[in-house]
């Protein structure tokens, strides 16, 4: 069965490169465009990994992670954090969170693929 | 899609982000401090630099990330947004903008001005507040794949980082392969975290040749074990090539919530004494399978006889268990407020999604376009359809008839919504123009605020492309020679900052665009003095003072006493006034001295259709705009009257008013027609003057599709566009500013004289 991602991005040109390379990667992908769409959408998403942006409109990163990590059902789902840069703060508060692991932009394919390998069986 | 299709994506995503920017930084510059303000700006270039980075666009990430930076200190409140820092801050999106179409369309930026900005930016980042010295420096940021920072245990021990690469030169790496002792306990965070043991295990595993110890002392026993908690710790034992660094990687994610020791073995036969297990492979198929032997069965006395591969699976097992137990044993206790909870959230989502913009497509301007000229094509086939049912239906009471109404009723109703979807707000062409002020006013050393009024008036797209030159040019026109220096404005009497407003509303089926600014107005001695000087009027003329202002849209005029840098490129308001002309448009100016002129243009809503009355003329099946009709008229003889050689006037209620006969001018007719034989249009031309046109006679008023002439022939003077008549017939469209125009000259010539009108 395919791995099902799901992805929380403000960009569009985020999200698509998301969506292409998880796609070929042989991922399902389902996309939100902030923190608040990215709840929503988690019931019917039901992912295996999300990947989730920090900086977004409406509810950002951080307050996507902590909503998903008072889930009953979600709340030990992978998440993987978008940075910009390394950031240490980012990291920190990303992690303080809940994030399970971070992702540095601009990421490669091999990149992403590694980081939601390393977090999913 | 593919990688250029995201690109495309990303350059069109840029240039919404940059109207954000631009119109957030704006917002601040009048004083808005809503934190939501800052984070939409700080969001803009987080954004544009996200994607450049994915694009390998390093200029663009390089000065996106000074900006950020920079923007990070306003918005953690150690930059105060105040005049002189968002000064800095536009001419920095402005930077940006370009340095994103250089990117887009190749080119080059003015590197000199982005290196300044960088600089300006990083003292806002660092100089101006103490604090804001932490801030890391752009090119200093580690690089992503840094080791973590070694993890101090409780004895305050921390492993130092080592490198054996310069061990294993010439040495045979498959023998003589370092032993690493791994001590990884992980805390109940890091499942809460949803990361996974066995997972870290199993790259961990990737790396070499690893044997692996569970210690299970911490498990406590079966009632008062927590399923949440974490009770194991792995000793590992790991033959590698790798260095220290690349097994710490494994565990970054979980460093904060781990013990981790990594120590090189320096005797290993210690360790076989120490660790009760054989080195034996880390089988990773053991991931998958049933569990084969429960928590309670371990035994670690018999640990050493044991196949260590059950060890491992029940292990990680046990690990799993503790991720999937996760959501159950949560959940009772959840319950009761999760209705609540629900009820809550429900609502506001609620909220939340009415806030939020309504959803909004995307669609290719060509497909619009095609539906566009489809619609087109309906429209005319609907009117021959009518045509031919009405020339051979003689009852006229048919049912067909009454279809047909509808038919054209709907025909009109789908246009018009085709037409909305076309219809985009002036915002994005008004934005574009703070920028021209801006620069404008650095180089001539002016201050000058731009105010617009409207942004969310709705017209064509067509004419909002085609609008930005003119009105860029009117732009520069009013802050260089409109506005005066501050110390000029002091000695008026006058605010120092000068005004520039922009307002685009909706009047009768137009859209009127103004453009007022508070400075000096039309100076009319210098203006007729010009005109005079370039033979433009006879030096004795007798101009109202509507007339001199609009001398400034004649050909080759221009007032600047030098043609100075900014608005003195070779294009002058004539130009502007044709551009506005090719749209179907009319320009105004009405100016008062000491207080400001106001350019006035009135544009058509849409360049695809047009009201238009149908008039015969010597035969010829003409199109008049129905916005430039004010009224038609039968003449009687009686108020004809003859003005000098071949002039004539009407007199419609005790004003005279000049007769134009539309088909002599176009050449229709070598002679005059009779006014009583025909009809007069009362047209209203720009400057506000009145017109009879005369026409032989109307055939009715109907909508009719405009195909360009220009397209598809050559530009005929006089003539505006061509359309299809409901009979199939190609229709001229009359410009009727022209006629007029030529009127004063009586005949149609390319370059129309003013002069004659004095």
């Amino acid at each position: 069965m395919k791995k099902r991602v799901l992805t929380v991005d403000d960009s569009r040109t985020i999200r698509n490169m998301l969506l292409v390379t998880l796609n070929n990667a042989g991922f399902e992908t389902i996309q939100a465009e902030d923190g608040v769409e990215g709840l929503e959408k988690l019931e019917d998403a039901n992912p295996d990994v999300i990947v989730t942006d920090i900086n977004m409109p409406r509810l950002d990163g951080f307050g996507f992670i902590e909503g998903v990590r008072r889930n009953d059902r979600y709340r030990a789902v992978p998440i993987l954090v978008l940075t910009t840069e390394s950031d240490a703060e980012k990291k920190n508060r990303a992690r303080q969170a809940g994030a399970t692991g971070w992702i540095v932009k601009p990421f490669d394919p091999t990149k992403l693929i590694d980081a939601i390998e390393r977090v999913t069986a | 899609m593919d990688m250029n299709e995201i690109k495309e994506i990303f350059f069109q995503e840029c240039e919404e982000q940059l109207a954000e920017l631009e119109s957030g930084l704006l917002k601040l510059n009048d004083g808005d401090r809503d934190p939501e303000t800052v984070n939409a700006v700080f969001r803009a270039v987080h954004s544009i630099k996200g994607g450049a980075g994915a694009f390998g666009l390093d200029d663009l990430v390089s000065f996106a990330h000074v900006f950020e930076t920079t923007l990070d200190c306003v918005r953690s409140n150690r930059l105060e947004p105040n005049q002189e820092v968002l000064k800095v801050m536009l001419r920095s999106a402005d930077v940006l903008a370009d340095l994103t179409n250089a990117a887009r369309d190749g080119g080059s930026v003015d590197e000199a001005r982005s290196r300044q900005l960088i600089k300006e930016l990083e003292a806002l980042a660092n100089g101006e507040v103490p604090q804001a010295a932490a801030e890391p420096a752009p090119k200093a940021a580690p690089p992503a794949a840094a080791a973590p920072v070694p993890p101090v245990n409780e004895e305050g021990f921390q492993p130092v980082a080592f490198s054996f690469e310069e061990f294993e030169t010439g040495e045979e790496p498959a023998i003589d392969l370092p032993t690493y002792e791994i001590l990884f306990r992980p805390k109940s965070d890091l499942y809460a975290k949803g990361n996974d043991a066995t997972l870290l295990l199993r790259d961990l595993s990737r790396l070499g040749e690893m044997s692996i110890h569970c210690d299970m002392d911490g498990l406590p026993a079966l009632d008062r074990m927590n399923p949440e908690a974490a009770y194991f710790a792995w000793k590992i034992s790991l033959k590698t090539d790798k260095v220290e660094e690349a097994i710490r990687s494994v565990f970054e994610f979980a460093e904060w919530d781990c013990e981790l020791e990594v120590m090189l073995a320096d005797d290993q036969a210690q360790a076989h004494e120490e660790l009760p297990m054989q080195p034996v492979p880390f089988d990773l198929s053991m991931l998958d399978e049933e569990p084969r032997a429960s928590v309670e069965e371990e035994d670690r006395t018999v640990a050493g006889e044991r196949d260590i591969r059950e060890l491992a699976g029940s292990a990680a097992e046990a690990t799993s268990n503790v991720v999937q137990m996760t959501p159950s044993a949560a959940r009772v206790p959840a319950e009761s407020g999760r209705s609540a909870a629900s009820a809550a959230a429900q609502s506001a989502a609620s909220q939340q999604a009415a806030s939020a913009a309504t959803p909004t497509i995307r669609v290719d301007l060509d497909r619009v376009d095609r539906l566009i000229n489809l619609v087109g094509e309906l429209v005319i086939n609907q009117a021959m359809l009518s045509q031919s049912v009405i020339e051979n239906d003689t009852n006229g009471t048919s049912s067909i008839n009454m279809g047909l109404e509808e038919l054209q009723q709907l025909t009109r109703e789908i246009q018009d919504s085709v037409m909305a979807i076309r219809a985009q707000p002036v915002k994005p062409v008004f934005q574009r123009m703070s920028r021209i002020v801006r620069e404008i006013a650095d180089m001539t050393g002016k201050s000058v605020r731009l105010v617009t009024e409207g942004e969310n008036t709705e017209v064509d797209k067509t004419v909002i492309d085609k609008l930005a030159e003119p009105l860029t040019h009117m732009i520069r026109n009013a802050v260089d020679h409109g506005l005066e220096t501050p110390e000029k404005r002091i000695a008026a009497g006058k605010n120092p900052e000068g005004t520039v407003r922009l307002t685009a509303k909706h009047r009768s089926g137009r859209i009127v665009i103004e453009l007022a600014d508070d400075g000096a107005g039309i100076n009319r001695e210098k203006v007729r003095q010009k005109a005079i000087d370039n033979d433009l009027i006879a030096a004795d003329a007798n101009l109202s003072d509507e007339e001199i202002d609009n001398l400034i849209f004649h050909a080759g005029f221009s007032t600047a006493d030098k043609i100075s840098d900014i608005s003195g490129r070779g294009v002058g308001m004539d130009v502007v006034k044709r551009s506005i002309q090719a749209l179907g448009g009319r320009i105004n100016i009405s100016s008062k001295p000491g207080q400001g002129s106001v350019f006035t243009m009135s544009l058509p809503l849409t360049l695809a259709v047009l009201d238009g009355m149908v008039v015969t003329v010597a035969n010829q099946t003409l199109v008049v705009p129905l916005t430039a009709i004010v009224e038609t008229l039968q003449p009687e003889a009686s108020a004809i009257h003859s003005f000098g050689a071949n002039q004539r006037l009407i007199s419609i209620r005790n004003s005279f008013c000049p007769l134009v006969d539309v088909g002599r001018i176009l050449n229709f007719r070598a002679t005059q027609a009779n006014p009583v034989d025909g009809v007069a249009l009362l047209v209203e031309s720009e400057g506000g003057g009145q017109r009879a046109l005369m026409v032989d006679a109307i055939q009715g008023q109907r909508q009719v599709v405009i195909k360009s002439l220009e397209a598809n022939y050559t530009h005929v003077p006089g003539i505006a566009a061509a359309t299809i008549l409901g009979d199939g017939r190609v229709a001229l469209i009359l410009d009727v500013d022209a006629i007029v125009a030529a009127s004063r000259g009586q005949a149609l010539k390319p370059e129309m004289s003013l002069a004659a009108a004095g």
